[in-house]
């Protein structure tokens, strides 16, 4: 059972993997990725990750990939346009992807012979511990500098998206809902009587 | 067949589940179908009219009914629209919106999956559910439909974020994410419930009333904000937007939406019923008159489980009735401004008594 979950989870990941270039609507694109990253889910339930597996559904495709959806569904894209110099810049973009794929092969395989999960399956706590308390574990003790650093760089890039987009202007009239709310009819109206052919004083 | 251990089996075991998922599916289903006639008459009472009342007696057949008719209509796809997308999104709201209540434990025991990361996985699940709408919006390549998707995938991905500080509130006075421990730990009477803070008032823990109690307002709030319904149904705004998103949709798509929609709603009831209220707990102890674990108990607990979600879709179907419909500049600046920052003081009170409470007891 296990293994019949494993290859449909892993070909669904592959293949929607594959997709997400080879589609010619941006959307599906995104569509298929957001694919990729549930069955990759799917996959860490089969590990035992259960907790890592929620994780990803909840960021990845609950937020991160809904905003990727935002940004590519409102982009006008015209794609005759986009393949004019495509034969221009195939051989440079060979040559980048092939470099990349070469270090992805490298690192991999340098991590599955030597690294952390070398010669090992991963390690699986049994009922006393459940993965939750197993990953807050060691994040707060053996890695908590690590982890407050990237809560820092968080911060960062937060701030900067922050102060690129924030535009003080003083012209700019902004609603207060506390006065709209507290403001009263006296505030407001004044009732005058106003005699036959005399107007109202300024 | 009639080996014992069959059912103990992988097939066994298969085959009970899909079992108990089907019943699950069908019974949520059937009280859909009276929860919809329920919303519509509560609707209709207060603003004086008389709501449903001709199919059946008191119009309780009126949902099905409608079933019958828009299944029975015809299924128009636009001809610019995007086929394959627009025809998946209705689907997947409605299979997301029963694929939640997987983990929803009903009664004692009474829960098709008990897994430990309960309420991380609806939370998920139910982050899930934009898709449908935003593909929906999307594929039905017109305008309206296109802006009702845009603003609901703003309006849900940022009520999210609260709706995750309040549940982490109260993962952290469970001290679990499963739910059935989420609900056994508010056993013994309703001034357990966490929406009164969970039992252990007496000195410094009175501080967790207040905060639990606000986390549960915030809750309900954020949830008619997740589930579009109004006074935050911006989406679907029909003095803006005719009807958002489901402008294009016709017959059993449009169909699925709503299906889909009403169950997410009365999985926000369960959730909070199940978060704040005990779930299936009884308000006064019952373990004294009758015995736990026998059927009569676990049935009566499943009673109280159904007669909290049912309080608690009135309280949905009295907002739609009675709350006039945000804008949509105020509804971000709720969720951002006033909800966000809230819940997470509340999240930072809640686990600093949890850590240093048991100093001053």
């Amino acid at each position: 059972m296990l293994a019949i979950a494993f290859y449909i989870l892993a070909a669904v990941t592959v293949v929607s993997g594959a997709l997400v270039i080879t589609a010619r609507n941006p959307v599906h694109s995104v569509l298929f990725l957001i694919l990729a990253f549930f069955s990759a889910a799917g996959l860490f339930v089969l590990m035992g990750a259960e907790f890592l597996a929620m994780l990803l559904v909840v960021v990845y495709v609950g937020a991160v990939a809904v905003l990727f959806l935002f940004v590519v569904m409102m982009l006008d894209v015209d794609f005759t346009k986009l393949r004019q110099g495509f034969a221009n810049y195939l051989p440079i973009g060979m040559v980048v992807g092939i470099l990349l794929l070469i270090e992805l092969i490298m690192i991999s395989s340098a991590v599955a012979q030597r690294g952390a999960a070398a010669g090992q399956s991963p390690q699986v706590y049994g009922a006393e511990m459940s993965n939750i308390e197993a990953i807050g574990r060691v994040l707060y003790t053996d890695y908590v500098y690590v982890f407050q650093a990237a809560g820092l760089v968080l911060l960062v890039a937060m701030i900067g998206a922050i102060v690129l987009t924030l535009q003080h202007r003083t012209y700019v009239k902004r609603q207060d809902i506390h006065t709209q709310v507290t403001r009263r009819r006296k505030d407001a109206v004044a009732i005058v009587k106003v005699k036959t052919g005399e107007g109202i004083k300024e | 067949m009639t080996d014992a251990n069959f059912w103990a089996g992988p097939w066994g075991w298969t085959i009970i589940t899909i079992g108990q998922a089907l019943a699950v599916i069908v019974g949520v289903m059937v009280s859909l179908a009276f929860l919809l006639w329920g919303d519509r008459k509560v609707w209709a009472g207060v603003q004086m009219r008389k709501g449903p009342n001709v199919v059946g007696p008191f119009g309780l057949m009126q949902s099905f009914a409608d079933f019958f008719k828009f299944v029975l209509k015809e299924v128009i796809i636009p001809a610019g629209a995007d086929k394959p997308v627009f025809l998946i999104a209705p689907l997947l709201t409605f299979v997301l919106a029963f694929m939640s209540w997987a983990v929803i434990p009903f009664a004692p025991g009474w829960v098709v999956s008990n897994i430990n990361v309960g309420i991380l996985y609806l939370f998920a699940i139910s982050s899930l559910g934009v898709y449908g709408i935003i593909m929906g919006g999307w594929a039905s390549n017109s305008k309206y439909p296109f802006l009702g998707g845009l603003r609901s995938a703003a309006q849900m991905v940022s009520y999210e974020v609260s709706l995750g500080f309040i549940i982490i509130t109260v993962v952290l006075l469970a001290g679990s994410m499963n739910l059935s421990d989420i609900v056994n730990k508010q056993a013994g009477g309703f001034w357990n419930w966490n929406f009164l803070g969970g039992g252990g008032l007496l000195g410094l823990g009175i501080i967790k009333l207040p905060v639990m109690f606000g986390m549960m307002v915030m809750f309900y709030i954020s949830a008619l904000a997740e589930t579009n319904r109004p006074p935050f149904d911006l989406p679907e705004a029909e003095s803006e937007l005719v009807a958002g998103y489901q402008v294009e949709y016709s017959s059993t798509p449009y169909l699925l939406f709503m299906i889909g929609e009403y169950a997410n709603i009365v999985l926000m009831c369960a959730m909070i019923t199940i978060l704040f209220f005990g779930g299936w707990q009884s308000p006064i102890p019952m373990d004294s008159i009758i015995a736990p674990g026998t059927l009569a108990y676990t049935l009566i607990s499943l009673g109280w489980f159904i007669v909290k979600v049912v309080f608690w879709f009135i309280m949905f179907a009295i907002a739609k009735a009675i709350v006039p419909r945000y804008r949509y500049d105020q509804l971000m600046r709720l969720g951002w401004k006033v909800f966000l920052p809230l819940s997470l003081v509340a999240v930072v009170i809640i686990a600093a008594y949890q850590v240093f409470g048991g100093n001053f007891a």
